[in-house]
């Protein structure tokens, strides 16, 4: 029975009304980081390209009609050509460049995600570990980092050639683990504050041990910085990976890389400049994205430095 | 501030002495040694040789005789280019290296400063995004490529400027090297400096400056370019350090005659004298450079000094 001054009626229906709208949503961070990244023009058309890029190196193959150690005894040396199926020409020996650009961009890739992982994990459980424990075990740990600063990069990067030779899987493992340095110091710098923050008392307090708190509660928190600064190692990965390769250090034949091809490419630039241009555009487009996307997730996921 | 220096150059010796060690020890442990050539060398004349380079001791010893002979300033013999100590041929080559390495960080830097600067003045205008386009390309594109590439254009096609090679006092032939080796470290530079000057713009003093009435060009010389320097020169120590040893893959590609040519085939020759000597050379000036940065960041930034 409604009441006379039709009360009920009204709250009811505004009831019935609120109950049909969808509940009101709060945008949480990851959301509000995805919404920056997609405003950023450049670092949209850099994943599109990226993507492309992957699709070309792994997928393209499959679509050409030469393999990329198929010699063509017909056509050496020749510039772009569609009847035969060579569409950006053939190298010195007779083999398809678009087929050897593709292998050489699936090395450059495969290395890059090898090294920028083993450098990713060694960096963020050494910073982890230095900054949570603090002290006089930071100062050693992040003293030898200092040491490790000191050495001349490219020389070590020679010498680590000389120890593992021709295996190039351990030879990237060997490079990851010199790029750790910086990773180290960023997740330091951040677990320091991190470690003050009150969930991690709560852990503590709830008798958890030092490295499941680092693990558990400390770690997850280091995500945007570790993302960020893993997209940036990626590109300086394959320019040491490619420049390796361009010196003769690297990924040996019949396997290339684009640093191979391009270190074949760049003597017979002046007569045969698909042979340089074709791996250099791929890489250096490669390289651009990467940079900007590594530069918009910064934008995206670290607001104070809009 | 005198006493903030004298800190940091003691502060630098263990890091040196740790890091010879680690270079000796790495070195010593890659298999090979610098007699392994195409034949092998009759084992009596193997033993002599050893012998005479100390090869035949215990690594600790050979350690300690290094660290002995170093103490005293003496590298040790090459043991690879026969009848040359590792100082001479250090002193064949290096003037040169640092020579190409110090131009290209002078150019680099000026051009760097200049070019940040100018698109932080310029925020999110056209010239802005043009100069941050290039400074870019510049910082991502691998020296031995833009090296190709700057040849293939400059010297082949338009025949403006020499290949390669290099006599003393044709200074044309350095400007591609310098060129390719200055591009990436001015686009890092051009970076950090636009990023820090347009953070330095937006503070409350420059707004205070502007409306006291003075000019930008007086605010930018006057207030903005000293606070703004900070994060460029925290960066100038590891970006010479960079140049320095990126000389070496320059001074291949170009022909000209520094250390890197001997560098490359030493370490693949297993000359652990020369190796080990170069390295120690370079790490020494790398740690002297990040002296010298750090005093200067003290200077710039009072807030370091009393750390």
């Amino acid at each position: 029975m409604a009441g006379i001054t039709g009360k009920d009626t009204v709250l009811t229906a505004y009831a019935d009304q609120l109950g049909k709208l969808d509940a009101p949503k709060g945008r949480s961070l990851t959301q509000d980081a995805i919404r920056r990244l997609t405003r950023n023009k450049a670092a949209v058309v850099s994943i599109g390209l990226v993507v492309f890029i992957v699709l070309f190196a792994f997928v393209g193959p499959y679509f050409l009609p030469w393999r990329y150690e198929e010699v063509d005894w017909s056509a050496f040396r020749k510039p772009p050509n569609f009847e035969a199926g060579h569409y950006l020409g053939t190298d010195q020996n007779g083999r398809d460049l678009l087929a050897r650009t593709m292998l050489g961009t699936q090395m450059s890739l495969i290395v890059a995600l090898v090294a920028t992982v083993v450098s990713v994990c060694i960096g963020v459980v050494y910073g982890a570990v230095a900054g949570y424990f603090g002290g006089k075990v930071d100062a050693i740990m992040m003293r030898f980092v200092d040491i490790m600063y000191a050495l001349p990069y490219i020389l070590f990067v020679i010498i680590l050639v000389v120890i593992f030779g021709r295996n190039p899987v351990l030879l990237f493992v060997g490079i990851g683990c010199l790029e750790w340095l910086t990773m180290a110091r960023i997740v330091r710098g951040q677990t320091l504050s991190i470690k003050e923050k009150e969930f991690v008392e709560a852990a503590r307090a709830g008798g958890a041990k030092p490295f499941t708190i680092i693990l558990r509660h400390i770690v997850p928190n280091l995500t945007g910085p570790v993302v960020i600064y893993a997209t940036l190692t990626i590109p300086e990965i394959i320019i040491t990976e490619s420049f390796l390769s361009y010196l003769g250090l690297g990924v040996q034949e019949p396997q290339t890389s684009l640093g191979t091809l391009i270190s074949f490419g760049a003597p017979v630039a002046e007569t045969m400049p698909w042979l340089l241009l074709t791996p250099a555009v791929v890489l250096v487009t490669m390289l651009l994205c990467l940079t900007y996307i590594g530069d918009g997730l910064r934008d995206a996921l670290d607001p104070k430095d809009r | 501030m005198l006493g903030y220096a004298l800190r940091r150059v003691l502060s630098a010796i263990p890091i040196a002495l740790i890091a010879v060690t680690v270079c000796f020890f790495i070195l010593r442990l890659a298999p090979g040694g610098p007699f392994d050539g195409d034949r092998a060398l009759p084992p009596q004349t193997l033993a002599n040789l050893r012998a005479h380079y100390n090869l035949d001791q215990p690594l600790v010893v050979q350690y300690f005789i290094y660290i002995w002979r170093l103490l005293q300033g003496d590298l040790g013999p090459s043991m690879v280019f026969n009848d040359f100590t590792v100082s001479e041929m250090l002193a064949i080559g290096l003037p040169f290296t640092l020579m190409l390495g110090f131009a290209a960080f002078v150019v680099a830097t000026i051009v760097g400063l200049i070019v940040g600067s100018l698109a932080a003045v310029n925020h999110n205008r056209w010239p802005d995004y043009v100069l941050v386009m290039i400074s870019m390309v510049g910082l991502v594109i691998p020296n031995f490529l833009m090296a190709s590439l700057l040849q293939l254009g400059f010297a082949v096609y338009l025949r403006w400027l020499p290949a390669g090679g290099y006599t003393p006092g044709s200074y044309i032939n350095l400007v591609l090297p310098i060129t390719v080796l200055a591009l990436p470290h001015a686009g890092r530079i051009a970076r950090l400096m636009r990023g820090s000057m347009i953070e330095v713009l937006g503070t409350n003093y420059i707004r205070t400056a502007r409306s006291k009435g003075l000019g930008t060009r007086l605010i930018l010389a006057r207030h903005a370019i000293k606070p703004a320097l900070i994060p460029v020169v925290s960066y100038l120590g590891p970006g010479l350090s960079y140049l320095l040893t990126g000389s070496l893959v320059v001074e291949q590609i170009f022909a000209l005659p520094g250390i890197g040519k001997y560098f490359i085939s030493a370490a693949l020759n297993r000359d652990y004298g020369l190796v080990l000597g170069t390295t120690i050379l370079y790490m020494f000036i790398i740690l002297a450079l990040n002296l010298v940065v750090d005093v200067v960041y003290a200077w710039l930034d009072p807030k370091v000094r009393y750390r």
